[in-house]
């Protein structure tokens, strides 16, 4: 059976209080808007890329502890990587959510996310956890369109 | 003058309904007793499907096992029976809501089904540039997309009915707005949302004093207290067999005779027509013009069994012990600390929409879940109504007859278990 307690972890509980760069960001070069229409959670991301890097990067919106945590967690640890590290970041985290890690040292070099890990054991909540990366990454294919869970 | 001893019995007949035997009922419903997460099951998301008692499934499974067969068309044994029962069924809808015709009944595939055919056969026809359709602030999305996209087809105005604080409609705002280019009104009998209970009778009436048809939405009036389209007055009412414990994929449209005769049919196809030639087709009387192709013969037919079941135990009986249930929950979750409930009409069916101090509803519903608790977390295909009460989204039970006070019971003790959680 899966455990409430693995879902909501302290750290997220945490993230979901008080969540990190959780403000709009001025001088953003790139931004998108996320919205998952089966729970009405909704999230813009903002960045600041200078030289293929993540200078800023920042996000606003309402929804549940998990994509709220989600968006937190991801933000503070996409700052500073290059975009290559976020992609590969990206891919790491979406293979997590759906219960595809390979090993424990997979889970190693995703760091701090992976108390994200507990997320694939209740599908209904994998998009919540998923709605901000997928809107990181619109958001720097530009378009500067919606994106949807569904 | 009736011999007495029959008033007697008629008397004691409805005495013996009264309260409801919940434990014998429950035993009706096989997935009542499953487990979930290694919990008993509390099922409180009626609002969004019924379950279904043991006698519908078997409908069906008999359809399937012994009938199977084409209906309308066949001259062989199997195919007369499925009319037959198929028929019967439609006869058994006139009935519960008390329709004056069984052509007056036609099979959809649910409510959303039944309110589309109505816009694109009546409104199409009947609604022309500048006119308008008025529905109301607390409406389904199912009962504002369908006028969309016809206001847009026509160049029709769409109206809202504004509603106050505790999710009632303002009358004096609905005769304000209904005037001579309103076309068709279209509301909720009960709202999903909020529960609701809307003074459908009056608001058909103000609309009939200016010849204006009316429309409700009975998807979550007709499974918990007794239609009665006549008494009503409506021109046109919807509701879906899934939500009244009967099988997914079948509804009911009803519809005066003198509107579906003057309107076109909706598709076309087999069944729907009574001559085809390449020059001209002379459609199917009423109510075939409106049922193109194979309809859900199973669907039908279960829905007929869910129509006997539900009668059987007698709506009057379901509303006053739902009516019960809801005073119950009402006060059991007001204790809980932070919480709010959304929708507190004074007529309210058994729907609590609820949200608590800093905790999102799909954190509400995933705790509930894993207490074995099945409630609703979201928008509820009400988007507008969740902008109108500020709030992103809800957690929402909503009950049948089928649910007990210990149910409510677990549901609060589960309520604390989140707080705990995120507190």
């Amino acid at each position: 059976m899966s455990e409430l307690s693995d879902l909501y972890q302290e750290v997220i509980l945490d993230h979901n209080k008080s969540p990190r760069n959780f403000h709009k960001l001025e001088g953003a070069t790139r931004t998108a808007e996320g919205y998952n229409p089966l729970c009405g959670d909704k999230v813009t991301v903002y960045i600041k890329l200078e030289g293929g890097v993540i200078k800023e990067i920042s996000f606003e919106g309402s929804g549940c502890a998990i994509s709220k945590a989600s968006a937190s967690m991801m933000t503070d640890s996409l700052k500073g990587k290059t975009l290559a590290e976020a992609e590969g970041l990206f891919e790491a985290v979406h293979k997590m959510l759906k219960g595809e890690m390979d090993s424990d040292a997979d889970l190693l070099g995703i760091g701090k996310l992976a108390v994200l890990s507990g997320v694939c054991n209740f599908p209904a909540r994998v998009k919540c956890a998923s709605l901000s990366w997928h809107t990181f990454r619109a958001a720097l294919q530009g378009g500067g369109g919606m994106t949807s869970t569904e | 003058m009736k011999p007495a001893h029959e008033v007697t019995d008629a008397k004691s007949w409805r005495g013996a309904r009264s309260p409801l035997d919940v434990a014998r009922i429950r035993e009706d419903f096989p997935i009542l007793k499953r487990q979930v997460h290694g919990k008993p099951l509390v099922y409180l998301d009626n609002a969004a499907t019924g379950q279904k008692p043991q006698v519908v499934i078997d409908a069906v499974n008999r359809y399937y096992a012994t009938e199977n067969s084409n209906i309308h068309r066949g001259i062989h044994f199997l195919s007369e029976i499925a009319t037959a029962d198929y028929e019967e069924s439609r006869a058994k809808v006139k009935r519960f809501l008390n329709a004056s015709d069984t052509g007056e009944i036609i099979f959809v595939r649910g409510t959303t089904e039944g309110i589309n055919l109505v816009a694109q056969s009546y409104g199409r026809r009947f609604v022309k540039q500048g006119d308008e359709i008025l529905i109301s602030a607390m409406e389904h999305h199912s009962n504002i997309v369908p006028w969309q996209i016809l206001c847009e087809q026509v160049g029709a105005r769409l109206r809202v009915v504004p509603m106050n604080h505790d999710g009632e409609l303002l009358i004096e705002e609905y005769e304000r707005l209904l005037n001579d280019r309103t076309k068709l009104v279209s509301v909720a009998h009960v709202s999903n949302a909020l529960g609701t209970v809307n003074p459908v009778k009056q608001l058909v009436e103000m609309a009939h004093r200016r010849k204006i048809p009316v429309l409700l939405d009975g998807a979550q009036a007709a499974p918990h207290m007794k239609v009665d389209v006549q008494e009503l007055g409506c021109d046109f009412y919807a509701f879906s067999g899934h939500k009244l414990f009967g099988p997914t994929g079948i509804g009911i449209l009803y519809g005066k005779s003198k509107h579906l005769e003057a309107m076109p049919p909706y598709q076309g196809g087999g069944d729907m027509i009574s001559l085809v030639t390449f020059e001209k087709t002379h459609y199917n009387i009423l109510p075939y013009k409106f049922e193109a192709g194979t309809p859900h013969i199973a669907g039908g037919v279960g829905l007929g069994a869910a129509v006997d079941y539900l009668s059987g135990i007698g709506l009057e009986a379901v509303t006053a012990y739902e009516k019960e249930l809801l005073a119950y929950a009402t006060e059991a979750l007001c204790t809980v600390q932070g919480l709010r409930i959304i929708g507190t009409a004074k007529e309210k069916a058994a729907v609590l929409s609820f949200v608590l101090d800093g905790v999102h509803p799909h954190d509400i519903g995933t705790v509930l879940d894993q207490e074995g608790v099945a409630i609703r977390a979201g928008h509820h295909c009400a988007m507008p109504v969740m902008q109108r009460f500020g709030v992103p989204a809800t957690a929402r039970a909503s009950f049948a007859f089928y649910n007990t006070k210990e149910e409510v019971d677990v549901l609060v003790r589960a309520v604390h278990k989140v707080l705990k959680v995120f507190r």
